[in-house]
């Protein structure tokens, strides 16, 4: 090796503490700093989705038109769903991933740690082009209209009638695809190439392979929803005809690439959860997880199958027979690996020493409540159902059980879990107790009768609804206030973490298995660990 | 697998990534304005505001090129320093890799529209299944077929014919990635003369294809009224050639890049993963094509 090899060694071993200051954050190259920076920025993007939620709740409590007008708020739906989906819950998911699978494997570090920040960086630009736009609606001159054709701008709203802030809208989601295709690439490349000798991929944990098929769901489809985007892009300014008829296009065709992307997309959401709730529940059962090799093959069955199943978003658009049936068929063939899982959990806690520290409340509360959201998901599987069932309220009831109820309490169960190795603390108990049953309780009277109000036909992303309708959307929106005041508890349990404040934790609170790599390290984890590879047994 | 004397090399703090995604606000910002500026688009109030944004584009681009410039210099620093031993450099490998499976689907989403195009909306549009009535009621003399020289709402073009200078550019891809392949061995070989002559020839039929493409294209707007603005058909081959027409520039610029990088004797027979990334991205773009000819110029 040649002289600079060697300063660079000496170096790096005087490196053992982190940098200092705004460099620390701006130009990091360490997987926990950059894992750090991506949840406090997802947690950021869900309070201000959230934001935009109690702005559409406020409009619903009562019939008539209050608060808003229809135009704004058909843009606060868009942008709602828009900043939870791209701007919260994937983030949060990437975070966790850059704290937890180097640790999990025992690596040095994500493999490619400069594209790692460069990953992070780029999505604060994105959103403030997509917030900007959402802020001059609101407050600008003249009142320019943000997004306004919902989360899935299907053509032609967002293209012949779209507002002009459409074209950054398009350019935000390229930048927000560059991001998720680099995250996802470190994942897969980090997994596949820096496990510790003797970790075999039948020894990974649980996390880190959801992950692993997460990141390469990322990688197959987000490249789709660019290619979406930009035949919206050359519709709109440069005379394509893709997404209309009268020159041979179709705007169904829109709907069929998006969605392309979008069910993948749904999975992305779901199945880094099924490895936090795989990691949790064992713990907190005092026995090893049941069915470990079942649940790898079950996430990639749901990781395959979620490429046939496109077209169920679109059973009233109109297909053929054939590609209905073959849709309905498919989407009900997923739920036999996600039974598999939901079985796996409950014989992991059949017969356990069973306690119910926060992390395990977080992941039971998951698994019922996703559970019911994947039950109204099959109710919505079958097509002549959903016929009745399409564009109403039980659709928005059923992906917000299994996105706030699944995916975020996931991330919730994770924080608390986590949080003492991040931190070196204890979350608060007694605030993370309020949280979870503030929580629990709001999440249910939100979106459990939205169920009745869909079933009773009230459509999804109206500013107004008919007078029959008042009550149970009173009670809704009380759940929606109550459920957002309830995350700022949070907000105080991860700054008091951060503060230091509360019980010092030990390196391993929860009495985690030994094949855990990520409780033997010290608590808070130093900034490299690792540096030298453990050996898996 | 890995011992402690072999560590996992970590690069130190660097500016570049943040640099970047000040440069990417900078080409979204100002891509999104100028397209505005300077293209027809319904009730648009931004028009005829100058082109201020181009500007603001154009330093944007100039930006990124600037700090991957950087960035790349630091990292080839890294590689001829012997950084790059053992597992990043299949840290590298494997990202190439999957870069591209996520470049062939981003072109997967062109090719599926153009499928159902062909097989299911054309067909549709002219009545078949149970769309008569919304060809009775919509266009009633509208004809499937395919390519699709008239839309349903009376435009016409011409089809691009697959013999000709399409033929004569296939035939350039496919010699330039046995010249490439050429050069590659001669790397291993240790054949400095004959490396450099054959890559030398792979980037200059590169540009020799990037021009009959160029070519192609003015051919089509002048004499066959082939825009994108001739429905369905138009608006998929020139996206689908457009955006391997980009590829190709990306590629025949690092394939240049390499040629000075081996003028300048950056690569030796064990360490030159750029060089084998800068080629397995040159086939790609060249099986692209294949699949490009065949189905959107032969078929």
């Amino acid at each position: 090796m040649t002289a600079t090899t060697a300063e660079h060694h000496d170096h790096h071993d005087d490196h053992h503490h982190a940098p200092h200051g705004l460099k620390r954050w701006l130009f990091s190259t360490n997987h926990k700093d950059i894992g750090t920076l991506y949840l406090w920025f997802s947690f950021a993007m869900f309070l201000v989705g959230g934001l935009l939620a109690l702005v559409i709740r406020a409009e619903l409590m009562y019939p008539g038109l209050q608060v808003v007008d229809p135009e704004f708020f058909n843009q606060m739906t868009t942008v709602h769903g828009l900043v939870m989906v791209f701007g919260a819950i994937m983030p949060a998911f990437v975070g966790l991933a850059n704290w937890m699978i180097p640790l999990m494997i025992g690596a040095p570090d994500m493999a490619l740690p400069r594209m790692n920040n460069w990953s992070f960086w780029i999505l604060p630009f994105a959103f403030s082009i997509l917030i900007g736009s959402v802020l001059m609606s609101a407050f600008g001159a003249g009142h320019p209209s943000a997004p306004n054709f919902g989360w899935t701008f299907y053509a032609p709203l967002s293209t012949t009638y779209g507002p002009a802030s459409t074209d950054l809208f398009i350019l935000s989601v390229h930048m927000m695809g560059i991001s998720s295709i680099m995250g996802a690439i470190n994942v897969v490349v980090t997994v596949f190439n820096l496990r510790a000798p003797g970790m075999t991929l039948m020894k990974m944990p649980l996390f880190v392979w959801t992950w692993l098929i997460t990141a390469f769901l990322l990688i197959a489809v987000m490249p789709v929803l660019a290619g979406a985007v930009t035949m919206m892009l050359t519709d709109r300014h440069f005379g394509t005809d893709f997404f209309n008829a009268a020159g041979g296009g179709d705007p169904v065709l829109f709907q069929h690439v998006f969605w392309f992307f979008g069910h993948p997309e749904v999975y992305i959401m779901i199945l880094p959860s099924f490895g936090i709730v795989s990691s949790i529940i064992p713990v907190f059962a005092r026995k090893p997880l049941f069915g470990y090799a079942s649940m790898v093959y079950a996430t990639a069955s749901i990781a395959l199958l979620s490429f046939v199943v496109w077209a169920h978003h679109m059973f009233t658009v109109g297909m053929p027979l054939a590609g209905t049936l073959f849709f309905m068929y498919m989407t009900m063939l997923i739920s036999v690996p996600t039974g598999v899982k939901v079985f796996n959990w409950i014989a992991t806690m059949w017969r356990g020493s069973l306690t119910f520290e926060l992390p395990m409340k977080w992941a039971l509360a998951f698994v019922i409540l996703f559970t019911c959201g994947g039950l109204s998901g099959l109710m919505l599987a079958i097509t002549p159902a959903d016929f009745q069932y399409h564009d109403t309220y039980f659709v928005v009831a059923h992906f917000h059980y299994v996105l706030v109820s699944g995916a975020v309490f996931s991330i919730m169960a994770a924080a608390y879990y986590w949080l003492p190795k991040w931190s070196g603390v204890m979350p608060n108990k007694i605030l993370g107790e309020v949280h979870f049953w503030f929580s629990l309780l709001s999440v249910n009277l939100l979106f459990f009768p939205m169920h009745f109000v869909g079933l009773a036909g009230m459509p999804r992303r109206y500013a107004d609804y008919a007078l029959q309708f008042t009550d149970y959307n009173f009670w809704i929106s009380i759940g929606a206030f109550w459920f957002g005041a309830s995350q700022l508890i949070f907000l105080a349990v991860a700054v008091l973490c951060c503060m230091k404040k509360g019980e010092k934790a030990p390196m391993n609170p929860w009495n985690a298995p030994e094949e855990d790599l990520e409780w033997t390290v010290p608590s808070p984890a130093p900034f490299h660990t690792f540096d030298t590879p453990p050996v898996i047994k | 697998m890995a011992d402690s004397s072999n560590k996992y090399y970590v690069p130190e703090s660097s500016p570049w990534p943040l640099s970047g995604s000040i440069g990417l606000f900078m080409i979204a910002l100002g891509a999104g304005n100028f397209i505005q500026q300077s293209t027809d688009f319904g009730q648009d109030v931004l028009k005829h505001q100058g082109t201020g944004a181009g500007w603001l584009l154009l330093a944007g681009a100039l930006w990124l090129i600037a700090t991957l410039f950087f960035w790349w210099r630091d990292t080839i620093k890294e590689s001829i320093s012997g950084l790059h031993e053992g597992r990043l450099s299949g840290s590298y490998r494997q990202g190439m890799v999957w870069f591209i499976f996520s470049e062939v689907m981003f072109f997967s989403a062109f090719f599926g529209a153009m499928f159902y195009a062909r097989w299911l909306i054309v067909p549709w549009l002219a009545g078949e299944g149970n769309n008569a009535m919304t060809h009775e009621l919509l266009w009633p003399n509208f004809q499937a077929y395919w390519p699709l020289t008239t839309t349903p709402d009376g435009r016409t073009t011409q089809a691009m014919g697959a013999w000709g200078l399409p033929a004569i550019n296939t035939a350039i891809l496919l010699v330039s990635s046995l010249t490439l392949t050429i050069a590659h061995h001669s790397l291993i070989a240790g054949e400095r003369g004959k490396l450099i002559i054959f890559q030398g020839i792979t980037v200059v039929l590169g540009i020799i294809f990037l021009c009959l493409q160029v070519e192609e294209y003015i051919h089509a707007y002048q004499h066959m009224g082939l825009t994108l603005n001739s429905g369905i058909y138009g608006s998929l081959f020139f996206l689908l050639t457009g955006f391997h027409g980009m590829h190709v520039t990306m590629g025949t610029v690092m394939l240049l890049i390499m040629f000075l990088r081996i003028l300048k004797g950056h690569f030796s027979k064990d360490n030159h993963f750029a060089y084998e990334a800068a080629a397995w991205y040159w086939h790609f773009v060249d099986v692209v094509w294949l699949f490009l000819y065949i189905c959107v110029y032969w078929l």
